[in-house]
């Protein structure tokens, strides 16, 4: 029988020919990813308790990012905590305020196509950009693979969505993922495996395709997945194995949709799935946020730069680039001075405001227009806060605007 | 045990709220669901149970959220269909969660007796009985143990 992609990555982390969806498999784990928040200050009394030390530090990668820049007591703990665990445990791939651990992890050379990795996070499904098979956990499941190696996995199915055609000018990957969740629901995914397929698909840079993969969590699949290309060699810069379904494969669901029509997608509070076209917002706005894993990569910030050059933002805009390293490319190129010349204010490189764990909250009845992953009701701050969720272009044109606004004004 | 009653996508923020993660779970714990259901953390008695709809625990990978909900006391959760991530989540803090496809007919308030390894929701209220899919047996065990965390114990001690 012939595989699909997710099948074949679990089957080769199982020591299998092949393995069948709905099947429950035991996987060696390649690669387990932590932060601060969910990693060391969970891990470290659960490791303790048992006597047990990490299976293989080398194989262990710890970045930190939820409670950067510290900022109080806790914080400052929580922190302490990671950089002391990581000396303890011998682990040697530690990036502390790096930047997001989603976009550290591969900007670092640590994701290949084939690989079976767990995140401590629910966005770890990123990571399926690469042709690897990487899904979140929480703090307990992933003592048990820092213990044993291995995890426990239900053969997934594959959901495939294929794009045929080229996203239009001032639209972006952000717009697939806000369009497939208001069409599909944030259960859509079913806890499968979703593969993100077509010449759309292919045109999108390697940044795009882990903000597709990383949303898939939105989506509900387990993860997502894009079949490894030139595409990967080149951001990897490395000889990469070609990881790809084979076409004859079943799946569970196929649908087809024409990329060239997608209109830019705003999702209104409080649910990444209450999506519809940019057209259909007028909103007056008090804050613009281009922060997240999702929402402030490079490409990220060179959508909303795209945007944003030589005009000035009406409403206050915040930028938190998603990675020192994106920041100083950006600041290299120039993207960075047009973000600042418009009147953004510079934030620091972690999670920031997106999952309101660090200092700046929104208050009650703030309306907001985010490029981050989620608005449900009071995660970025008060429950009474508004929050829409938009691309990188659509949030910088609403910035400028004052209000919600299509960026196909802006870059006629 | 009393059924409190949530609709479909309840998500771990409104579970768990991001502005509490940095605090032990005994904070946290106090602001579970505050946001939809300002008495919950206070009225909320061990031994109830939680009931959702479609989409129980969308978002993020904080066991904080199943674990807030058990160290309340909830004592089961029952759910049309659960997020993925946060039903191993659940279960793997020994907190068991139920697949019941007629979990909307439960009304908030509602008595009910769960037999966990059957599968089977009896509604006192109503009478009805409503059937679930039990935990599969391998996860039961976990349950059984109390959590992930006491079986690898229990499996290391045996080692030992």
């Amino acid at each position: 029988m012939s595989q699909t992609l997710a099948q074949k990555l679990v089957a080769r982390a199982a020591g299998r020919e092949s393995v069948t969806p709905g099947e429950i498999v035991t996987c060696k784990v390649d690669l387990a990813m932590v932060h601060d928040s969910s990693g060391p200050r969970r891990l470290k009394p659960m490791l303790e308790r048992l006597g047990a030390k990490v299976w293989d530090p080398s194989k262990v990668v710890v970045i930190t990012d939820h409670y950067l820049p510290e900022y109080d007591d806790e914080s400052r703990k929580i922190l302490r905590i990671a950089r002391e665990w990581v000396r303890e445990a011998g682990v040697d791939n530690f990036y502390d305020a790096q930047g997001i651990c989603h976009v550290v992890l591969p900007e670092r050379g640590h994701l290949r196509p084939g690989m079976f990795a767990v995140g401590g996070d629910s966005h770890s499904p990123t990571g399926g950009a690469f042709a690897a098979y990487m899904f979140g956990i929480g703090a307990t499941e992933m003592l048990g693979v820092m213990v044993t190696g291995e995890i426990w996995l239900k053969v997934p199915h594959t959901i495939a969505l294929d794009f045929d055609g080229r996203l239009a000018p001032g639209v972006a990957a952000k717009d697939i993922m806000l369009f497939l969740i208001g069409r599909f629901g944030m259960d859509g995914g079913q806890y499968q495996a979703v593969e993100y397929h077509g010449p759309a698909i292919r045109a999108l840079s390697m940044q795009e395709r882990m903000t597709l993969c990383n949303m898939t969590a939105e989506l509900g699949g387990q993860t997502g997945l894009v079949a490894s290309d030139e595409v990967t060699r080149q951001y990897l810069k490395r000889d990469i194995e070609i990881w790809d379904s084979e076409p004859s494969a079943p799946v569970l669901a196929h649908h087809r949709f024409n990329a060239t029509e997608l209109a830019p997608q705003v999702a209104a509070p409080h649910s990444p799935a209450n999506t519809r076209p940019v057209t259909e917002f007028r909103e007056q706005l008090d804050l613009a946020y281009i922060g997240a894993c999702t929402g402030a990569k490079l490409d990220d910030l060179r959508m909303a730069a795209k945007v944003l050059k030589g005009r000035k933002a009406k409403t206050r805009l915040l930028v938190a680039p998603a990675s020192l390293r994106d920041q100083q490319s950006a600041e290299r190129e120039g993207t960075l001075g047009i973000l600042l010349d418009a009147g953004a204010e510079l934030l620091a490189n972690s999670c920031g405001m997106c999952a309101g764990f660090g200092p700046n909250l929104l208050a009650a009845n703030t309306v907001t227009i985010s490029t981050t992953a989620r608005n449900f009701k009071g995660r970025m701050g008060d429950p009474a806060a508004q929050v829409y969720l938009a691309s990188p272009y659509t949030v910088a044109a609403s910035a400028v605007a004052g209000r919600i606004t299509d960026p196909r004004e802006l870059l006629a | 045990m009393k059924a409190w009653v949530f609709g479909d996508n309840l998500d771990t923020d409104v579970i768990a709220p991001g502005r509490y993660m940095k605090f032990g779970i005994e904070e946290i714990a106090k602001h579970c669901l505050e946001s939809v259901s300002p008495a919950f953390s206070h009225e909320v008695k061990p031994g109830d149970i939680v009931v959702g709809g479609r989409n129980f625990g969308a978002g993020s990978s904080r066991e904080q959220a199943p674990e807030a909900l058990k160290h309340l006391g909830v004592a089961v959760l029952i759910a049309e269909s659960f997020a993925g991530l946060f039903y191993r989540n659940a279960i793997n803090l020994g907190l068991p969660a139920l697949l019941c496809a007629g979990a909307k007919r439960i009304r908030d308030g509602d008595e009910l007796e769960v037999e966990l390894e059957r599968g089977k929701v009896k509604n006192r209220t109503t009478g009805e009985t409503l059937d679930c899919e039990p935990v599969p047996a391998f996860l039961m065990t976990l349950i059984r143990d109390g959590g992930l965390l006491p079986h690898l114990e229990k499996k290391l001690a045996r080692k030992a």
